[in-house]
């Protein structure tokens, strides 16, 4: 096993970028699609409002790409730290 | 030719192909083949992935809930997408060095305790379970109108078929079959929406399509479509009807399920590398958002494709006679064949009730003629659309390539679980192989059974019986795995209380709105008028979930502390190095 203060330091990196991809997570889907839709409906798009767009295509779109850029962050991490395998 | 003869041809062809398949993969191959995953490049282990998850609840059922629930049933696609994130964040790389082969192993192992590993296999059966009447509820709908019979013939013809395919170890577990089954499927949802979509906008991409301009009028489709439903008095297609409340825990409830569900999170634990479990999860999500951005497409299109062909002239015009749907075609000429095939199944009903001779289409259900059931859009849609009749085929063999492998996978999950978990790991370890072999066929025959049962008077539609069980996996499963990674604090009893407190609440809620064990009629509320505020019985896995983490926080915080050497196994998950592979049950 690494040793113990580089795994905390790699812990508390991999702990911040998830809250970081968290947010926006949030925001996209329960924000854009859903609570946030109201302060939206004055953006058209294609006959309907911006919210309705990411209620049912914008959020999985960021969600792709939220998927890749964490794994992309998360094996640059792991080589950083020296965790990789 | 005869479409029920094109049906033949084309669902067999495609059978034929995963057999061929999986024989090829068996003659042709050492244990590379067999190691799930293992050796299998990440983009077709993806695609594999994606077979095992889009069920009959994402083919059939979906998009025919949005055509007629517009804007609100948005939380079946961001619900059912989302919690890949979270998979791939929270859970799929731990789980991964933890390298062993099951849900009930890792829980049992973190929280050192037989109980609780006991208490997670009830959770998986309970979830899985219910998962299976709405995949069978789905089969009756293909099978019903493939074979042109009624839906409960169908659904008995599905039950056997989908027993003989699980009992002979289906093709489960053979990733190329499994790629084969993904690209017949993708194939047989997007080609009828591409014409579709041709048709009404000239755009080829249906997801775009969605947001372009009617090609007849010039006008935004949605906002054509969103004329028409509220013209004739539905409820609008863009506005929100559902309460915020019930929107928010709906989607919870799905995203969290998602990543609590057994039979998702297993495709991870034997991926070659941890790297390769975040990735994994991303390819997943592509291949599973080429339906899922499609969908809503489908769902918009199918609706106003209908509305048309119930009022040849224009909603203000003569709608539709049955005299016309007797002859087999409208004044115009155009085929109503399929109104009468559907009308067989007993899932499209009309009747003349006031004796005018036309069909009456409306929102108002006193005056409103035509009942459509939701889970025959997608099947319908491209009759509706008038499209060739070899699509009409593709898409009935992509309806039973989603609804038959994922049946079978639960089955064997359940049967795995009950035989291996339950009495191997606990009951009677001693039991022979053969033993172990008997309890899962019994396991799977009685799973089966009652699924069939209950699929014959369904909770829900197909999507809305799967939703249940997407709550029960986030009140039950999901908690206890993130406690186990992301909490050294969460003890034994702590788990096994907080696991308890989370199914059976979310179990009694559902029991209470859908009828105890499902029976129809047993129910003291209805979601139409929810128990606690707007919270639907499929919301609740949310609120089951909260209880789960808040339970098992407070139990553990008066318990025995988590001892050292199990505070080390958290430490070690969190670390990628050193994963190895994946070791034995």
């Amino acid at each position: 096993m690494a040793d113990n203060s580089s795994s905390n330091a790699y812990w508390k990196a991999n702990i911040q970028t998830i809250l970081v991809f968290l947010v926006i997570w949030f925001v996209c889907s329960f924000g854009f699609g859903i609570l946030l839709r109201p302060m939206l409906a004055g953006i058209g798009v294609g006959g309907t409002d911006l919210g309705f767009w990411f209620a049912q295509q914008g959020s999985i779109i960021v969600f792709l790409v939220l998927i890749f850029a964490y794994a992309f962050r998360m094996n640059k991490l792991d080589r950083e730290h020296g965790v990789d395998e | 030719m005869d479409q029920f003869v094109l049906n033949i041809i084309v669902v067999g062809a495609t059978f034929a192909l995963y057999i061929g398949i999986a024989i090829w993969a068996r003659a042709g191959s050492t244990a590379e083949f067999y190691a799930a995953g293992q050796g299998v490049h990440p983009v077709l282990n993806g695609m594999a992935t994606g077979a095992d998850w889009m069920s009959a609840a994402s083919f059939i059922s979906m998009a025919g809930l949005i055509a007629f629930g517009g804007y609100d049933t948005s939380v079946y696609l961001m619900g059912w997408t989302g919690g890949y994130v979270l998979l791939a964040m929270l859970l799929a790389p731990y789980l991964r060095k933890f390298g062993k082969f099951t849900v009930p192993e890792f829980i049992g192992d973190r929280f050192y305790s037989n109980v609780a590993r006991t208490v997670a296999v009830i959770c998986l059966i309970t979830a899985s379970l219910t998962y299976v009447i709405g995949q069978m509820t789905g089969v009756g709908v293909a099978f019903s109108r493939f074979l042109e019979v009624s839906n409960t013939a169908g659904l008995f013809i599905g039950a056997a078929i989908v027993f003989m395919y699980a009992v002979l170890g289906g093709m489960k577990g053979i990733t190329y079959t499994q790629v084969a089954q993904y690209v017949v499927l993708i194939i047989a949802y997007t080609i009828p929406a591409v014409f579709i979509s041709l048709n009404l906008t000239g755009n080829p991409i249906p997801a775009l399509g969605l947001f372009s301009n009617d090609v007849s009028t010039g006008a935004p489709i949605l906002s054509t479509l969103e004329g028409l439903v509220t013209d004739l008095g539905f409820k609008s297609y863009l506005e929100q009807s559902d309460t915020t409340l019930n929107m928010f825990l709906f989607t919870v409830s799905l995203m969290i399920g998602t990543a609590g569900l057994p039979h998702v999170i297993v495709r991870f634990f034997t991926v070659p590398k941890v790297a390769d479990a975040r990735t994994s999860a991303g390819w997943a999500l592509v291949f599973i958002a080429l339906l899922y951005l499609t969908a809503p497409a489908v769902g918009a299109m199918a609706r106003m494709n209908l509305i048309n062909t119930f009022y040849p002239n224009g909603i203000e015009g003569q709608a539709l006679s049955m005299a016309e749907i007797e002859a087999g075609e409208d004044a115009s000429g155009a085929d109503l064949e399929w109104v009468n095939n559907w009308a067989k199944t007993g899932l499209l009903a009309f009747d003349d009730k006031n004796g005018d001779g036309l069909i009456t289409y409306v929102g108002d259900a006193e005056a409103n003629e035509l009942t459509v059931n939701r889970d025959i859009i997608v099947l319908a849609n491209p009759e509706i659309a008038r499209l060739p009749g070899w699509v009409i085929a593709l898409v009935a063999a992509g309806g039973l390539a989603a609804a038959l492998s994922t049946a079978a996978g639960l089955l064997m999950a359940i049967s795995s679980a009950v035989s291996h978990d339950l009495i191997k790991g606990q009951i009677n370890p001693n039991i022979s192989e053969k033993g172990e072999l008997m309890a899962a066929r019994i396991a799977m025959a009685v799973a089966i059974a009652v699924a069939t049962y209950l699929g014959l008077n369904p909770p829900g539609f197909a999507a809305q019986t799967v939703a249940l069980a997407f709550g029960l996996a986030a009140a039950s499963i999901f908690p206890a795995l993130m406690m186990g990674i992301f909490s050294k604090t969460v003890n034994n009893t702590g788990a096994v209380a907080g696991m308890l407190a989370g199914l059976i609440t979310t179990v009694l809620y559902i029991f209470l709105h859908k009828g105890w064990f499902f029976i129809a009629g047993t129910n003291t509320f209805t979601d139409a008028d929810p128990m606690i505020l707007s919270i639907k019985s499929t919301s609740f896995g949310a609120i089951g979930a909260a209880i789960n983490f808040a339970v098992a926080f407070m139990v553990s915080s008066i318990t025995k502390p988590v001892p050292a050497n199990v505070v080390e196994l958290v430490e070690s998950i969190r670390v990628p190095k050193g994963a190895g592979a994946a070791t034995g049950h």
